[in-house]
């Protein structure tokens, strides 16, 4: 582990300014990622700053949207009854995650700003139109997530909260690794008043939104010859590009037919 | 029911070790400090195989902390000698296996990932673990073709340019002709081809060890994660000459699991004492799990072709064996006598099968070395014979429980000799199977299929009965075999004035409740009160000779010898008794605690003799010595025989391929059972793995031979939410050649579970062409061919 | 830098690295040798403490996030000489063999009960995700956590 400056932001400007876009720099949010990574000298950066006393936690439930603090931490996504009413699958997403002491530390925001192509929080922003909040914009879910841990944001832009669009009904199935416990295939699915949306994760590079599978919304019992672009499909020992676009289709099945 | 008021043998008494572990007070090797302590860090090969061009240590010696750096140039230069392997396996024409120099660092070739080439000193673990790296990007190597996969790797260029071939040996056991002659009158012959799937034994405690030099005697004092310090201790001394014996004292204090890992000596024990003794500064190391994975010895690893011929009644006739096992880069301190005499000698399970032949090639690739791990050859002779019984009854169309019943050794055989050159002294095998199928319900399978299948799961059973050959002996017939160690166990009895006790033992616990166990087998045995008798182990400076913990034997060779101290004892304290009372030694009964004269009525406690030991007021002391300590070397005559019935049940979820093991039943005979509750444990532990094996876990390379599974990211740990409650129970038939009447348990579960697992599996989706371990895919994939082919 | 920690009720001022882990600073700085470590990828749960009434991995957490809050470690769970009714039932359950997993898995175990006091068999498998352990194949650690909730739930042990 190399050395590092640590400091603590005492507000998202605060954050914002000490990171003042340098390279040398990271956010800390919750750190289950970013600390085992510099643990294992995959990650380097030279200053942290600590976004825990910034004042990001925070659940507000509105009329067509939750909005979810950058600093909310997974087990209280989990544990609140307020998301649990509004957008059951989003609780059951973030009880998912990890396990109980990765969720006591995790974030919403750290897991966003991470991108990782198996992280659950992404299927579930995409399934339910999310919008990033960041110190500088709004920026919608399906242009957020760009490619393997790539996203829309610039350095230094801090994630501030996340908005989401509460739907009539939702359902998140996830296929684990059973190594990691990373989503092999995670599909969050929603019902709008117009619409079904279907979050996808673990699959490929990316997470992404299957819009083919969308347009049959709810009544369909066969995705076989729904199209499905495999061409950034992830292939792993435990799953074969493959198997995980066979596991996605039947996750997504089920995820519908819980809607 | 756990119990703290019975304390003899048979008893589930709670566990003395407990109390240090629940409160955090335990002592393992990394919570030991010693004052002026350095930290070592360990630089390794970043290649599967290399020629070391150049090593210039100069810029990680100048890195800030850096203390010293010292290499495998260095430590051959000071003429220390490599690790050996202590089992000579002779080939089928007679000649001795092949063995690669192994030294601790390498000097000229690194020939797996991990292969350590440099130990760097340093103030704190991360300057020296920066140095390390450092010298890991800048050591200037010429990268050499690795071999990797087992698959061919006997026909391709050695990996030591010294050896003639990567096979380190061609080994047979059983009669050819024999085998031959029962396959030609054959009724049904089965073939299966099996992998055994490389595993990475995962004690949670990783290895460390710390080295203290002590300038005014010249003694290193080495603390480890050992399995069996004497034998960390002999080697240091006898093979790689860092000191003589009794220069040397090694202590393995609380070890977090072993689970056959820790039996081995490895560099960095090696390393750490060494550069404690030349810089003259305590050494301290403690593996990272990253650097557990790539060198702690790795376990199974085979490549199996068998037949099993039959008759048209189901009789078996003949089995044949042929089988590649991976030993790695090097030979570990067993690696040799796993997949021979511990795997090919189980063959003939608990049938009765007249003729069986196994060839065996041990085989070197660019991979962590590989050796013994929890059940060590047998689990992987169990699921060669379990599969093809299974396999047998598929095809035959015969319930598998009545197949295995049919070709069983029935109890009137014992003793029986089988084919494979052991002899099995006791047993009943029917006995475990019936119990198993009451408790697994076994009629109402249909039933519980059918249900399922109304959910859309597809539900299977499998069984797997075992056996296994514990407490490895006797010394002088494994010996002849080609083991260079001797095989007994000591046991010393300290009785202390007051009357309570130390017991010294060889034996070694981390984690399987010696200080429990071994204390119930001296107090029951000496009627000292439980609480008074404290079991010490663990540390040569302490302790007679001993060769530790593995293999099943603590309680059958370890605790045999207790019992052999312990009579001795009872002579000693009958002399003393026969002063104190005034009778001659053969009137002196004792029993519970107590010596007494029956003609005259009158008794001495246990206490009263211990005292009178040591303070011989009456007790004349030209006649009888002082003092009340005798020691015991127990030899066994024979290994023991566990053996029982593992019935799985399983659900898959055809759809995903995805598997829920819904029941599995454990019935084993272990003989005499000293703590009904701690047995239990090493079942449920045991299970686990063989579970972990079948459904989870597996140590895969890359073609390059990178580790691919390098941490629990990608290396499935079974945990607690994979996995069933199970119903174990038992059934006895005593040992028939040691005092205790025991056998061992310890790797019971590792050995049984894996067939049964896979035997279930198989047995629900109706394919076999499915290899450990069955992950997901794998079953989703067996079923799609299956469907295909429909 | 300089943080203050509550540690097992005990106040300590420290002057630690930045990049100092809770972990290193527990075994090292105070010699709190009861959490330990068994991975680099926070997934053994070895060590697993309390901060600020939350269970977590002491190694993925910087001695200095701890700053200001109140850290539990095994050392400090049991009240003086009696131990807190989740200890007691380890080792009534044979819940742990090497125990080198067992402070983490107690420290996992007691927080899992003060949030969900009405454990079922399964809800106590799937909340010790967070914990690896090699011995005892987790069935009597399971039923060691029921016990334990028992007595954490009795009104005497409140």
């Amino acid at each position: 582990m190399n050395r590092f400056v640590y400091s603590k932001a005492t507000s998202p400007r605060d954050a914002v300014r000490s990171h003042g876009k340098s390279t040398k720099a990271k956010y800390l949010a919750g750190g289950q990622t970013l600390l085992p990574a510099i643990k294992q000298l995959l990650d380097a950066p030279e200053r942290l700053i600590d976004l825990s006393g910034a004042g990001l936690e925070g659940i507000d439930v509105g009329r067509k949207t939750i909005t979810i603090g950058a600093m909310t931490r997974h087990a209280d996504v989990a544990a609140s009854e307020q998301v649990r009413e509004a957008i059951p699958g989003l609780a059951d997403l973030a009880a998912q995650i990890g396990d109980a002491q990765v969720r006591n530390r995790g974030t919403i925001g750290g897991s966003v700003a991470n991108s990782d192509p198996a992280a659950d929080y992404p299927a579930a922003l995409l399934a339910l139109s999310a919008i990033v909040h960041t110190n500088a914009r709004k920026i919608l879910a399906e242009r957020f997530f760009l490619g393997l841990f790539k996203n829309a944001l610039k350095s230094g832009e801090l994630i501030t909260k996340i908005e989401f669009q509460i739907p009539t009904t939702s359902a998140y199935e996830k296929f684990p690794n059973p190594a990691s416990r990373y989503a092999i295939v995670g599909v969050f699915a929603a019902n709008f008043d117009q619409s079904t949306r279907i979050g996808v994760t673990g699959a490929a590079h990316s997470a992404f939104r299957w819009m083919e599978a969308e347009d049959h919304g709810r009544g369909i019992k066969n995705l076989s010859n729904v199209g499905l672009d495999q061409s950034t499909f992830n292939n792993d020992i435990y799953a074969s590009a493959t198997y995980r676009a066979h596991l996605l289709r039947v996750l997504t099945l089920r995820a519908l037919g819980r809607l | 029911m756990a119990t703290e008021e019975h304390t003899g043998i048979g008893a589930s008494v709670l566990r003395k070790e407990d109390r240090r572990f629940i409160t955090g007070v335990g002592r393992y090797t990394d919570d030991i400090q010693i004052s002026g302590q350095t930290y070592a860090a360990f630089a390794r090969s970043l290649w599967a195989r290399a020629r070391i061009e150049k090593l210039d240590t100069q810029a990680a010696a100048a890195m800030p902390g850096v203390i010293g750096v010292l290499t495998g140039t260095d430590m051959a230069a000071d003429g220390l000698g490599g690790l050996p392997c202590g089992w000579l396996v002779k080939s089928k024409d007679g000649s001795d296996m092949q063995q690669p120099e192994h030294p601790p660092l390498a000097h000229a070739q690194l020939n797996f990932v991990g292969d350590a080439f440099a130990i760097v000193i340093a103030d704190t673990e991360k300057q020296a673990q920066n140095a390390a790296r450092a010298l890991e990007q800048s050591i200037e190597v010429t990268e050499l073709t690795p071999i990797v996969s087992l698959e061919g790797a006997a026909d391709s260029a050695p990996i030591h340019e010294a050896l003639s071939s990567n096979v380190c040996y061609d080994w047979e056991i059983g009669d050819k002709a024999a085998t031959q002659a029962g396959f030609a009158i054959a009724d049904h012959v089965i073939e299966v081809e099996l992998s055994n799937n490389r595993l990475i034994p995962n004690a949670m405690e990783p290895r460390a060890a710390i080295a203290e030099y002590s300038t005014g005697t010249d003694d290193i004092t080495i603390y480890t994660t050992s399995q069996n310090p004497h034998l960390v201790r002999l080697i240091l001394a006898a093979f790689v000459q860092l000191a003589p014996e009794h220069k040397l004292r090694v202590i393995a204090p609380d070890v977090g699991g072993g689970f056959g890992s820790k039996i081995f000596v490895y560099s960095e024990e090696v390393s750490v004492a060494w550069a404690a003794k030349k810089l003259r500064r305590p050494v301290r190391w403690t593996a990272t799990r990253s650097e557990a994975f790539l060198t702690d010895a790795h376990g199974r690893d085979h490549l199996t072709k068998a037949r099993l011929a039959l008759d048209s009644k189901g009789k078996f006739l003949a089995m044949h064996v042929a089988t590649k096992a991976n030993l790695g880069a090097y030979l570990s301190t067993f690696a040799s006598s796993v997949p021979t005499y511990l795997y090919g000698t189980l063959m003939a399970g608990q049938y009765a099968t007249p003729a069986i032949y196994v060839e065996v090639q041990g085989i070197f690739t660019n991979t962590c070395p590989v050796d013994a791990y929890r059940g060590a050859g047998r689990p992987e002779a169990t699921f060669v014979v379990e599969r093809l019984v299974e396999v047998a009854a598929h095809q035959l169309r015969a319930d598998p429980a009545e197949l295995r019943r049919l070709n069983f050794i029935k109890p009137e055989q014992f003793p029986y000799e089988t084919p494979v050159a052991l002899v099995y002294d006791t047993g009943n095998y029917e006995a475990s199977l019936g119990k198993a199928l009451r408790h697994a319900d076994y009629e109402g399978f249909k039933v519980r299929k059918e249900e399922a299948a109304h959910r859309g799961k597809l539900r299977g059973i499998g069984f797997s009965c075992y056996i296994e050959a514990c407490g490895l002996a006797p010394s002088q017939l494994a010996m002849n075999l080609g083991a260079g160690v001797g095989l007994w166990e000591s046991a010393e009895i300290r009785v202390n004035p007051t009357g309570s006790v130390a017991v010294f033992t060889g034996s070694h616990s981390h984690g399987q409740g010696h200080e429990t166990t071994f204390a119930q087998v001296v107090s029951n045995t000496l009627g000292v009160p439980f609480d008074q008798v404290e079991v010490v182990h663990g540390d040569t400076g302490r302790l007679d000779f001993g060769l530790g913990t593995y293999g099943s034997r603590s309680i059958a060779v370890g605790g045999s010898a207790l019992i052999r101290a312990s009579e001795k004892i009872i002579a000693k304290g009958k002399r003393i008794a026969a002063h104190l009372l005034n009778a001659s030694v053969d009137e002196i009964d004792f029993s519970d605690g107590v010596f007494s004269v029956q003609a005259s009525n009158q008794s001495a406690t246990f206490a009263e003799v211990a005292f009178a030991a040591y303070i011989p007021n009456n007790v004349p002391t030209d006649e009888v010595e002082p003092g009340l300590a005798e020691k015991a070397f127990y030899d066994p005559e024979n290994f023991t025989y566990p053996a029982g019935t593992h019935i799985c049940e399983v659900e898959v979820d055809p759809e995903t391929g995805k598997i829920d093991i819904v029941q599995f039943i454990a019935v084993d005979d272990f003989g005499e059972v000293i703590n009904p509750m701690i047995v239990e444990g090493q079942v449920h532990g045991g299970l686990t793995q063989g579970i972990g094996q079948a459904l989870f876990e597996h140590g895969v390379y890359d073609e390059s031979g990178q580790l691919v599974t390098g941490s629990y990211m990608d290396y499935c740990m079974p945990r607690a939410d994979d996995l069933p409650s199970y119903v174990v129970d038992t059934t006895v038939t005593p040992c028939t050649h040691n005092p205790l009447g025991v056998k061992g348990c310890g790797e019971a579960g590792a050995i049984g579970a894996p067939a049964a697992v896979v035997n279930a599996v198989t047995h629900a989706t109706g394919t076999k062409d499915i290899s450990m371990p069955l992950h997901s895919e794998k079953v989703w994939r067996s079923l799609q061919r299956k469907r295909r082919a429909a | 830098m300089q943080i203050q920690l509550t540690v097992n009720n005990t106040v300590h001022r420290l002057d630690v690295p930045d990049s100092a882990l809770l972990v290193e600073v527990l075994r090292g700085q105070l010699g709190l040798t009861g959490t330990h470590i068994g991975c680099d990828t926070s997934q053994c749960g070895a060590c697993v403490v309390h901060v600020d009434g939350r269970s977590v991995k002491s190694c993925t957490m910087l001695a200095a996030q701890a700053d200001g809050q109140e850290v539990i470690t095994i050392e400090g769970l049991a009240a003086g000489e009696a131990l807190h009714p989740m200890q007691d039932a380890f080792r009534n359950c044979h819940g742990l063999q090497c125990g080198f997993c067992t402070p983490g898995m107690i420290m996992s175990a007691v927080e899992l009960v003060q949030r969900s006091p009405g454990l079922t068999e399964a809800e106590v498998r799937k909340g010790l995700e967070g914990n690896i352990c090699r011995c005892t194949g987790y069935q009597n650690i399971v039923k060691a956590v029921l016990e334990g909730a028992s007595g954490m739930n009795a009104p005497a042990a409140s």
